[in-house]
Parts: C-alpha cells; sequence; structure tokens
C-alpha cells in the first residue's frame, strides 16, 4: 500500500477505490486525515498509508442552498439544498465531507454529534466523473 | 510569548476610501485612485505624493474578478508612483490587514519613511455563483471545496458548532446584522446606507407602488425570518447574516513616528500589531473560535501593552453575522460562549460599553475582500479624530483596534491604533 505518494491524488485514487486513507507518521505515530507527507507534530517525513475505518461522529454542518458551479453540475441548488460538514473520525483527526442521510430542507433536525458512517459519491460525468468523500448518517 | 516591538514608531497620518459598493464600468484603478485622492485630501498639514517612497497593495483575487493580475504596479501607475516599489499583498479576506503590517514593518525597519498601504477588489462584474467559486479559492481546493463547502457554508458550519455548544439560535445571528445595518445607515460610504427597517418599508412600498400582493411583516425578525426576503444562503446563514459582494479601495498613508507631526494634527499612532496563520477549518480543535485571532490579538496587546477592556471602538471581521460574535471573543472583549449574549443584550451597539462595528462593518459598509482591511482603518481614523459624524462613539474614543481576518481564519491581522 506504500507505493503511492502522499499526496491528494492519490487520497482521490483511493477514495476512487472506496477506500478513506490517512498517513501516519513513523517518528511519532500521529495520525494524518488528510494524509500529510510531513508531519507537523514532529517534523518527520516517514509517512505510511494506512486505511480509516470510516465512522466517526458531525461536529459542524451547513445545508448550502447557494451551490458553487460545481455541486450545480451535479443537480444542487436553491431547490436541491444539499448537506455538508466536518466530521471527527473514531480515529481522532476530522474531515470535510458531504453529509448524507439527512434532510437538508430541515436542518434544524440534523444533530451536532450524530454517528455517521464512510461513503463515496460519484459526481461529474463521463471523464470529469471523479469520487467524493461522504459521510452517511448511521 | 514573546513580547515583540516595532524597531521604531510608525503612525498613520492619512487615510481614505472610495464608497464601498457595485459600480459597474468601474474598475480597481479607479476605484484606488478615489480612494488616493480622499486620503491626500485627509493629510492635515499636506502631502507631496512625491515623497512616498513604497506602496503595500492588498489585493485577494483581481486575477479572476476583473482578469487582472500583477495589480500593485498598476496601482502605482495610475496614481503617478512608479517606479517606486510595489508590492502585492493576497491573504483572502485579510489581504489589506496585512499590506498594512507590511507596510508598518517597512517603516518601522527604517528603510521607508513614508509608505502608501491600499486595498483594492472589483466583484461585482461576475455573476454570483462565479463569485462563490472565486471566494471558495480561499478554503482548500483539494480537501474542503470538492466535499462541498462554501465560503457562507464554512462560517454556518462554525455556527453550527457554536450554536451546539454555547446555545444561541439564528435569532441571534439576525440581532447582529440589524446593529450593523443601523450603524451603516449614518455611513455614506456604506454599500447599505439603510436599516433593516428602512429597507422592509422599502420593500413594502415598491409592492404597493407596482400593485403587487404587500407584504405583512411585523417587526424586522419577521422580516428576517421570511424565506423570500431573507432566503437561506447556507444555513443557519442566510442574505441578510452575509456581507454583501462588493467593489472597493482604500488608502492609508504610514509615516515613522518622527515625521508624524510635519504631516499631521492627529496622527494615529500604531501601538499593536499582531498577525497569525492557522490549518483548514477541519484540522482545528476547536471550531467555534478564530485560533489565529486569538494569536493576533494577543500579540498586538502584548506590543500595546494594553488589555481587552482599553480598547473605546473595534472593527472586527464580520464577514458573516457568526464572525462577529466569535471575533469579539477571540479579542477578549467577552469570555467564550458569552459573545452572543453580549450581542442579544445590545453591549455591541453604538452607544453600548463596546462599540463594534460603528462603520457598519463588512456586513452593512459592503466587503470588497482585499479592501476590507485598510477599510477597518478609515473608521478607526473617523472615530479616533473625532469626525465620525453621526455615528461618533460618544466620551473619550483614544485606542482603536482593526481585527481583519482572511479565509475561515487560516490568516488573522489585528492592529491597535493610538491618538495622543
Amino acid at each position: 500500500m506504500s507505493e503511492r505518494p502522499i499526496t491528494g491524488t492519490a487520497f482521490y485514487q483511493y477514495l476512487a477505490e472506496q477506500k478513506l486513507m490517512g498517513s501516519r507518521c513513523r517518528s511519532c505515530g500521529r495520525l494524518h486525515v488528510p494524509p500529510r507527507p510531513l508531519c507537523p507534530a514532529c517534523y518527520g517525513d516517514e509517512m505510511v498509508w494506512e486505511e480509516i475505518g470510516g465512522e466517526g461522529k458531525l461536529i459542524a454542518f451547513t445545508a448550502v442552498h447557494i451551490a458553487p458551479t460545481a455541486m450545480i453540475e451535479a443537480g444542487y441548488g436553491r431547490a436541491n439544498p444539499y448537506c455538508t460538514g466536518i466530521v471527527q473520525l473514531d480515529e481522532g483527526p476530522a474531515i470535510s465531507a458531504q453529509i448524507l442521510g439527512v434532510d437538508p430542507s430541515q436542518p434544524e433536525q440534523i444533530e451536532i454529534g450524530a454517528p455517521v458512517r464512510v461513503a463515496f459519491v460519484q459526481r461529474g460525468e463521463g471523464e470529469k466523473e471523479r469520487t467524493y468523500l461522504a459521510f452517511e448518517k448511521a | 510569548m514573546k513580547t515583540r516591538k516595532l524597531g521604531r514608531g510608525v503612525a498613520v497620518v492619512g487615510a481614505g476610501m472610495s464608497g464601498f459598493g457595485a459600480f459597474p464600468g468601474v474598475s480597481t484603478r479607479d476605484l484606488f485612485v478615489t480612494a488616493f485622492q480622499e486620503m491626500r485630501a485627509s493629510v492635515d498639514k499636506g502631502l507631496d505624493p512625491g515623497d512616498i517612497e513604497a506602496l503595500y497593495i492588498g489585493n485577494y483575487s483581481s486575477d479572476l474578478f476583473e482578469g487582472q493580475g500583477h495589480t500593485a504596479p498598476i496601482m502605482a501607475d495610475w496614481v503617478g508612483l512608479t517606479p517606486r516599489p510595489a508590492t502585492r499583498v493576497e491573504d483572502a479576506c485579510a489581504s489589506s490587514g496585512v499590506a498594512l503590517r507590511q507596510g508598518i514593518i517597512a517603516v518601522a525597519s527604517g528603510l521607508y519613511d513614508v509608505v502608501l498601504v491600499g486595498g483594492i477588489e472589483k466583484m461585482t462584474d461576475l455573476p454570483t455563483e462565479r463569485v462563490t467559486d472565486t471566494l471558495a479559492t480561499a478554503g482548500d481546493a483539494v480537501y474542503e471545496i470538492p466535499p462541498g463547502f462554501t465560503f457562507p457554508g464554512f462560517y454556518a458550519a462554525m455556527a453550527t458548532a457554536y450554536m451546539d455548544r454555547y446555545g444561541a439560535t439564528p435569532e441571534t445571528f439576525m440581532q447582529v446584522g440589524i446593529k450593523n445595518h443601523s450603524n451603516g445607515a449614518l455611513n455614506d460610504k456604506a454599500q447599505f446606507g439603510a436599516t433593516i427597517r428602512q429597507i422592509m418599508d422599502g420593500k413594502v412600498a415598491r409592492a404597493e407602488a407596482k400593485g403587487y400582493p404587500v407584504p405583512t411583516w411585523r417587526d424586522e425578525m419577521d422580516f428576517l425570518h421570511d424565506d423570500r426576503a431573507n432566503p437561506i444562503i447556507a444555513w443557519p446563514m442566510r442574505l441578510f447574516d452575509c456581507s454583501p459582494i462588493s467593489d472597493g479601495a482604500a488608502a492609508l498613508l504610514l509615516v515613522s513616528e518622527e515625521l508624524a507631526s510635519s504631516f499631521s494634527d492627529a496622527p494615529l499612532y500604531v501601538i499593536g500589531s499582531g498577525q497569525a496563520s492557522d490549518t483548514a477549518l477541519h484540522d482545528r480543535a476547536d471550531l467555534t473560535t478564530l485560533r489565529a485571532a486569538r494569536l493576533a490579538g494577543q500579540q498586538a496587546y502584548e506590543m500595546a501593552g494594553l488589555a481587552p477592556a482599553d480598547i473605546k471602538v473595534a472593527e472586527v471581521h464580520d464577514c458573516f453575522t457568526i464572525a462577529e460574535i466569535v471575533a469579539t471573543e477571540d479579542l477578549g472583549f467577552f469570555p467564550a460562549g458569552e459573545g452572543y449574549q453580549a450581542a442579544e443584550e445590545g453591549l455591541t451597539a453604538r452607544t453600548g460599553p463596546r462599540p463594534i462595528n460603528t462603520s457598519g462593518g463588512l456586513k452593512s459598509k459592503g466587503h470588497p475582500v482585499g479592501a476590507s482591511g485598510a477599510g477597518q482603518v478609515i473608521e478607526i481614523w473617523k472615530q479616533l479624530r473625532g469626525v465620525a459624524g453621526e455615528r461618533q462613539v460618544p466620551g473619550t474614543v483614544d485606542v482603536g483596534l482593526a481585527h481583519n481576518v482572511g479565509g475561515t481564519g487560516q490568516t488573522c491581522a489585528v492592529h491597535i491604533f493610538e491618538r495622543r
């Protein structure tokens, strides 16, 4: 698993393989999700890929009504808002992700602390199709 | 924390700005000329522009907003200052707060005696979705934007974490908007020169004139709860929780302390300056505070030898209403988790004990992002010199603070000024 360089490109390649990956520092043992090539805690640069279990909890979210172009192209917008947020993984680190399995039109009902599980969403057509990180309410 | 000191004293002796708003057909260079001319006129004892030795220009993204990169030499040229060194500073919405800090450092180092600091942005040529995309480039394009975050979305997410921890509600945020619009109504440079009540009444009058169904809002809060009048942008942030899309420019003249009295009858001395950076939002231990703002504030207070209680007036970075509440906590005006109650109780009103954003803030004055940090200093200049007109804070106003945030708090610059 260590053959890929620790880059954002590789992170998304793994997502396309339905894997959420982080990097663990060999010097201090710290886990980084998203993965980093250099450990900000100890400046170690010997990192190894590590697959993340995919369980976590929602710690912040929003329901987006005014969407960026990429999400408008994916069918979202004022008439079809989507939820995005920050998930703290059971392993400790936190990451930004689209949040599924909740009703963006009833944001008051979405609970901070709700358990969520990793999901992988496809967006874009043809050559632009890509896998993005999401979490689904457990 | 090490207390840092400037190598020598620095003073602001001139300050000017264009109007902030939507100005079709006017580019950043035109706005900058307007700000420069107003700055010149504000120098009590006059300014020979030829005395300016260098320029630091805050500009977030003219590249994407108006197809113009390399803006600093153009600004220098348009105000007749080539071949002096002209440096563009980009730290998202903190660009001109950081440009100010670079100008201060340049004078404090002894390299220059007279420096021009500017801020420019021209946002309204693009449709809203492309403005949304351009602002999003201040986030992390690899890990934050692909999941669908927008700038209102980031601050909305902070708001949900804040609401969950401390018990604030969307109504709390609306109070901040009402307060800043009421201040901005007294500012002739503001994009919205109107209170929320005046905006409401205007909509009713227009509906009546056109024979449309007339809205029956009971009061401002009823208006702000109306999904049609105040649509959700990124819940819980609605339209009136968000600063507008704006054009504008600002200009400040900095000189060494020993030269200050030869330019100005009432210079503003720079007594505190701080700046810090931070990670992407998801990598932070606490989503209800901006660590960079806390650190920049502490550095500025340490340099000034002052405490939060000594600040008489503050312009804080209210790009979204939640951001003002968090800022008042990060700067030590209120304990963590109590800023929202202070806002609800009116403590941050212009006539309250802790006046915040007397200019109308970014919310009402406008937020041409690269100009906003320098624009904040213009309000401090006016308040400390006692020339803020109808919005002048009562009593002795001799110390003011400006807090300028870039992105989600990945940059923050804080400055403290004193009139002696």
